[in-house]
């Protein structure tokens, strides 16, 4: 879980950086949507690095459902029989919805590649022209859009919220003085990632990027 | 103190089991909650019905038998106690009381309230000794230990195996025991010359009895009457990755 979750997060962090580039104009954000294609030429022809990056990142997203799969039937099998009364004595929000904001993420990364990748859901769709898109995609009358979005990168910031501490704990983290500062860098991170991630459809949505 | 008591009666581990509802009057809020459960017991036997059974040995929070599910805590409402140190006045009268057994397909039920905990002595079999010099007892201080070192392998001795753990955890896993068990060996010098084997033996036992595994909710180390840190487990985590690592180099292994 810690390794291919490691994984996800760097690719998070590069997408999000890149996403920030929307705020350099129209014309800086097509051309680096466009290198993106480039990454790696002339040594590999053109966009061979970005598919050898989707087969990577694919290959990190099935082992970390599988490893949570796994997980989660031990977990199930473990306890044949259910409390009559349960109460959550921690009750770490993050902690307890891992599985099922897992499910919601993935859901969401299915939708997202269909809307700005492919361009099937997107109401522009041209390809090679993402600034367009992404402003036609949060325009103010497709609020719902925008709300969707919101509620997806928040879920995903209690993902990393509980899933960069624990990854750190799977790692070998073992001091208590420690545990302060990875559950403080977890927490620091995914409030990071989801700010960095929500300023992109709220600035199309007040016009900031148009 | 009058409490309306709901407790699982299973007759055997072959009956299905159910809640069952008993009334308790005058209660005094200085008993201990087996005591309480006692007195219950008295009259159940009186007017003759089955009495409630349940584990308990010393009384004094100590021994790590006694071991209930109350209201959906494990050992209880109050934190840091086993349930025969949880006391009445902890409750209000005219309470509803849920009592269960510990649920865990490796701690099956015997009767009612009695778990067995087989599982946890075969952790232990697994890896919880050292290789020690038989005859008189050496000198204390010809190991140095540091100190930092002697405490936290003493807060892992702390663990009396009592299973609440296991009992609280959302997973069903016996993690923060087995981290405990390990990392009392592995801190201090004596524990050195089987710590690889040890921690992978112990994890290796434990997965085997059927417990869950570990995703750092923290939900252990809340319930644990000994306060057993949640980072134990982030120190067998890495006594694991090196013994993974260093595994093929491992003679016996």
């Amino acid at each position: 879980m810690a390794v291919t979750g490691i994984l996800l997060v760097l690719f998070l962090v590069a997408h999000m950086l890149g996403n920030l580039k929307i705020f350099t104009g129209e014309t800086a954000f097509d051309h680096y949507a466009h290198w993106l294609r480039e990454i790696g030429t002339p040594l590999l022809p053109s966009t061979w690095f970005l598919w050898i990056q989707r087969t990577a990142l694919l290959a990190a997203v099935l082992a970390h459902i599988g490893a949570a799969t796994v997980l989660a039937v031990r977990a199930r099998a473990a306890r044949p029989v259910r409390y009559a009364h349960r109460k959550k004595v921690n009750g770490s929000y993050a902690a307890r919805t891992m599985r099922w904001g897992g499910v919601i993420i993935l859901l969401f990364v299915i939708y997202h590649i269909l809307d700005l990748t492919t361009g099937h859901l997107n109401p522009e769709g041209v390809p090679g022209r993402p600034y367009g898109n992404v402003v036609a995609d949060f325009a103010p009358e497709r609020w719902y859009v925008t709300l969707f979005y919101t509620l997806a990168v928040v879920a995903l910031g209690f993902h990393l919220r509980h899933g960069a501490f624990s990854a750190f704990r799977s790692l070998g983290q073992q001091t208590p003085a420690g545990e302060r500062r990875a559950r403080a860098a977890a927490l620091g991170f995914a409030v990071v990632l989801c700010a960095g991630y929500l300023v992109v459809p709220f600035a199309v949505l007040t016009g900031l990027v148009a | 103190m009058n409490l309306t008591l709901r407790i699982w009666r299973q007759s055997g581990p072959a009956d299905k089991g159910r809640m069952v509802t008993y009334q308790v009057d005058d209660v005094s809020p200085d008993m201990s909650f087996l005591e309480m459960l006692d007195v219950l017991n008295e009259r159940l036997i009186l007017s003759g019905e089955e009495p409630v059974a349940f584990d308990h040995d010393c009384r004094e929070g100590i021994c790590g038998m006694c071991g209930l599910m109350i209201n959906g805590d494990a050992h209880g409402p109050q934190r840091g106690t086993t349930a025969c140190q949880l006391h009445m006045r902890q409750f209000s009268d005219g309470d509803t009381i849920d009592i269960e057994p510990w649920r865990a397909r490796a701690f099956p039920v015997i009767k009612d309230l009695v778990v067995n905990r087989n599982a946890f002595d075969k952790i232990i079999a697994a890896g919880g000794y050292i290789t020690a010099p038989t005859g008189s007892a050496p000198e204390a201080h010809s190991v140095p230990v540091a100190k930092a070192d002697a405490d936290a392998a003493f807060s892992s001795a702390a663990c009396i195996g009592c299973g609440a753990c296991v009992a609280a955890c959302p997973n069903g896993s016996g993690m923060l025991f087995t981290a405990a068990k390990v990392t009392q060996l592995s801190l201090l010098p004596q524990g050195q010359p089987e710590r690889y084997t040890r921690v992978v033996g112990m994890v290796d036992a434990h997965d085997e009895a059927g417990f869950g595994g570990c995703t750092n909710t923290g939900e252990c180390t809340a319930v644990c009457p000994k306060g057993i840190p949640l980072n134990t487990i982030g120190r067998l985590n890495r006594d694991y990755l090196a013994a993974t690592a260093k595994r093929g180099g491992t003679p016996g292994s």
